[in-house]
């Protein structure tokens, strides 16, 4: 019998990297501010794992200028979708298979 | 098992995290019980004040007095009461609204909020030009199913932006508002329907669905 747990991607073991791509599924672009208050986490811990998502090219950047100040927000990538898909798609068998 | 749960808990906190991020959920049902009370109180301060003009079941003819011109009285008393009744409402809707997202500590103004606010407005502003335009045309009857259909539709459009059940509401609106098209004379009591009971039935459903 398969396992599903090699479907299971490594890059989501992480419940903040959980997070972080479910609130980009739903959303165009999510800020910086509006990410930390959801997952309710320090500056540097997300960013590491913003970083790491981007590497992957799960996520992209968008800097901006709202009036004078600097914005960053996130989106999204095709990429990032599909790996969050499968990754969903895999739990959810997993659990069936187990119950 | 512990493995299980574990992956029980990622999928309900990331269902938890997408609804969150991109629906403004605190919205109350009390806010909609509230609206619905001061729509109601409102209609019957309009029975009391004018209780010839409303009894005729031609309310609206009264806009004009018999040589065409505009009939003041009628005029300035409902626009005193329908404005007690939208500055009641909103205060109480933004009260009860507060208190709940405190609650689910979802920040009130943030871009879920935004959102909500601005793809309500959008109907919601068409109507109340086109109820002018109705109003410039002397074509008063049609005013009270107008405010109907509009905020139907403007209720349809944000239901993606926050409760889903708010979507079946609007639908409702729109059609008490078409029917009402037809009835001119009964423009009011089809007002008190749409503003009044359907807001209250809904805000209690809510508030047990969501609240409880």
């Amino acid at each position: 019998m398969k396992t599903y747990i090699e479907d299971l991607n490594k890059a989501f073991e992480s419940r903040i990297r959980l997070g972080i791509m479910s609130i980009l599924m739903v959303n165009d672009s999510v800020d910086f501010a509006t990410i930390k208050e959801l997952l309710d986490i320090t500056d540097g811990n997300l960013a590491s794992h913003i970083s790491a998502l981007e590497k992957l090219e799960y996520l992209k950047v968008i800097k901006q200028f709202v009036g004078k100040k600097p914005n960053t927000s996130y989106s999204i990538t095709k990429q990032g979708r599909k790996a969050f898909t499968n990754h969903l798609d895999a739990l959810e068998k997993l659990l069936k298979n187990r119950a | 098992m512990t493995e299980n749960n574990k992956h029980l808990e990622n999928l309900s906190e990331i269902r938890t995290l997408m609804e969150k991020s991109s629906r403004f959920i605190s919205l109350s049902g009390l806010s909609g019980v509230a609206a619905g009370l001061f729509a109601l109180s409102g209609i019957v301060a309009a029975y009391l004040y004018l209780p010839t003009v409303m009894k005729s079941g031609e309310y609206y003819k009264a806009a004009f007095t018999d040589n065409g011109e505009i009939n003041f009285q009628f005029f300035s008393f409902f626009i005193v009461d329908a404005s007690i009744v939208l500055l009641g409402s909103i205060v109480f809707g933004i009260y009860f609204t507060v208190r709940k997202s405190q609650k689910k500590q979802q920040a009130i103004w943030d871009n879920t909020s935004k959102r909500l606010l601005i793809n309500l407005s959008i109907p919601l502003v068409t109507g109340a030009i086109f109820c002018f335009v109705l109003l410039y045309h002397g074509l008063i009857g049609l005013i009270a199913p107008a405010t109907l259909i509009f905020y139907g539709l403007a209720l349809i459009n944000s239901s993606k932006y926050t409760l889903n059940d708010i979507r079946y509401l609007g639908i409702i609106e729109v059609i008490l508002g078409l029917i009402s098209s037809f009835f001119i004379g009964a423009g009011l009591l089809f007002w008190a329907i749409g503003f009044g009971v359907l807001h209250i039935i809904y805000g209690i459903v809510m508030y047990n669905k969501y609240e409880k």
